[in-house]
């Protein structure tokens, strides 16, 4: 009772959160609302056992990747009046996808295949069933491969946003830190005898 | 009956969370009498000694002071985050006291068991700590941004570029204690260290331990890592626009904030609530966690009278090209060691010598 109670506040926070970031005028009211909606999915992930996922989307996604989002809404400047000019252009097009979305999303759920009987039962496990544990054995043993080839991705990745935005003027002045910090007293002092 | 036990149980969540909240306040209180007099000390003056006895009434005299003053909401600001954002600051540095363990208790030969001294005893503690304190920068961000004022805004930005810098070497120096403990539960950490300061993470782990506590200085905004309110350039940073109590909320958050960087310095590195020498086991747990933590605090205080400020990218280039290689190289070595004696029996020695100290391998 006291779960399924969770599950209907966490569901319908989230579902609050996700309207909000679309209704909000002010963007970043809507950036407050996503991070409001990732809370509630990581509410959820507890429910269902998952604490290490449910930490996890909020240290990345909460922690790290909203704090960029605001970054970048913070030093731009909106125009409000320009954003709405487009509204009535677009609608038709934006219209024909949510309506696509709404049958596909009434079709996967009438389909059957998400039905409880056919999902099986999640039971509590006991306490000694450490999710982390498990999580980390299935993934450096049975995905190892594809874990790997995931991390070789995101570090090409890294490594290609930081050459983009690499680049050194050669008419600016740059201090060398290293040198700075291990200048010694003889480099700069010079006794001399009067 | 089971109404009753929910009231129950409730009730006596509320006195845990209160138990602990209280102390933090009272003692966030006195760590600004100490910063003062401490570094009034140092720097051969008297610090407040006026009102009370030794001056020892002067953060009740600052926090009445502070709560009858006015509070300006500036009239071009997001009024609603400008009065949430104090709030988005304070509630995660207190919400992450939810995990720290104070100690081991059998309620005095009530339980057979010893029980963990926390409100949540969760198996990852330590994620849960680092998800938490990395959303103190909302409170920081909010404040900077909502004030309408530039020098908010550009002291919210290092705020926020400090943070994320220092949180990654931060997260691998907790790494290393991971690698060594086998557990991302706090109390299981300690447990590992038991026995004597000889089996202290801080022995195998010297260089993390000054990564985390100076990560822990730059990510609290202490000195000297203060650029955020760094007086002299930007007024007093995110908080410029701030008076009366949302100003002391702020101050209220950092210096929890200080309060838990030393708790887990001492949880993790320093045995936590384990004498240092087991002949004085005598002296109750939890006092030697307080007393280990009340030392870092002074170190703290101690930072701010000895370092000057540093400058923007010295504070950047320390975090990415000092500390994030030193802690990807730690881990490195931690890992090489514990399974060298696998690879070559003749460096089962390396494997032996790391295992002492990660009792989950045996």
């Amino acid at each position: 009772m006291f779960e399924a109670g969770f599950f209907y506040l966490f569901a319908t926070m989230a579902v609050v959160g996700g309207m909000g970031v679309v209704l909000a005028r002010h963007t970043m009211h809507s950036v407050m609302f996503l991070i409001f909606c990732f809370f509630n999915s990581a509410g959820l992930f507890f429910l269902l056992d998952a604490e290490f996922l449910g930490i996890i989307l909020i240290l990345i996604y909460v922690g790290a990747v909203m704090v960029l989002f605001m970054f970048v809404i913070m030093m731009l400047e909106v125009n409000q009046a320009k954003l709405r000019e487009g509204f009535l252009q677009y609608l038709p097009m934006g219209g024909m996808i949510a309506l696509i979305l709404l049958i596909e999303f009434i079709g996967a759920a009438s389909s059957g295949i998400f039905h409880t009987n056919a999902i099986a039962a999640v039971g509590h496990f006991g306490k000694d069933v450490n999710n982390t544990v498990e999580i980390g054995k299935v993934l450096y043993t049975q995905y190892l491969l594809g874990f790997e080839i995931a991390a070789i991705i995101l570090l090409v990745a890294l490594v290609g946003a930081i050459v983009l935005t690499l680049r050194t003027r050669q008419d600016a002045k740059y201090q060398n830190i290293s040198k700075q910090v291990n200048v010694r007293k003889e480099d700069r002092l010079r006794k001399v005898r009067m | 009956m089971e109404w009753t036990d929910m009231a129950l149980t409730g009730l006596i969540w509320a006195l845990e969370i209160l138990a602990i909240a209280i102390p933090i306040a009272l003692s966030v209180a006195y760590i600004t009498y100490a910063e003062r007099r401490v570094i009034g000390l140092m720097q051969v003056r008297k610090g407040c000694n006026r009102v009370g006895p030794l001056g020892l009434l002067q953060p009740l005299a600052d926090g009445l002071k502070l709560f009858l003053k006015e509070t300006i909401i500036p009239a071009k600001s997001n009024k609603i985050l400008f009065v949430a954002a104090p709030v988005m600051a304070l509630v995660p540095a207190l919400v992450a006291f939810a995990v720290v363990p104070f100690g081991e208790t059998t309620l005095f030969g009530l339980w057979d068991t010893a029980h963990v001294m926390a409100i949540a005893h969760l198996n990852v503690g330590i994620l849960y700590i680092l998800a938490i304190s990395s959303l103190a920068i909302y409170g920081v961000l909010m404040a900077g941004w909502s004030s309408n004022s530039k020098y908010a805004l550009i002291a919210s930005v290092r705020a926020t570029c400090q943070m994320i810098s220092y949180e990654i070497s931060m997260g691998f120096a907790l790494v290393c204690v991971l690698m060594l403990a086998g557990s991302m539960d706090l109390s299981v950490i300690v447990n590992a260290q038991k026995g004597g300061f000889w089996h202290w993470y801080i022995i195998p782990l010297f260089p993390m331990f000054l990564v985390y506590f100076i990560s822990g200085c730059a990510e609290t905004n202490r000195t000297p890592f203060d650029l955020v309110e760094g007086e002299a350039e930007l007024v007093a940073g995110h908080i410029v626009e701030y008076s009366g109590m949302w100003f002391a909320t702020f101050s209220l958050a950092e210096y929890g904030a200080m309060i838990l960087i030393s708790l887990l310095t001492s949880i993790l590195f320093m045995g936590g609530w384990d004498a240092p020498i087991p002949a004085l086991d005598f002296i109750p747990g939890t006092v030697w966690l307080l007393l280990k933590t009340s030392f870092f605090i002074f170190v703290f205080i101690w930072f701010r009278a000895t370092f000057p400020r540093f400058r923007y990218d010295q504070m950047m280039r320390l975090g990415w090209k000092v500390f994030l290689p030193w802690t990807l190289a730690w881990i490195a070595v931690l890992g090489l060691f514990t399974y060298a004696g696998e690879l070559n029996s003749s460096l089962t020695i390396l494997s032996d010598m790391i295992g002492y100290y990660q009792p989950w391998r045996s």
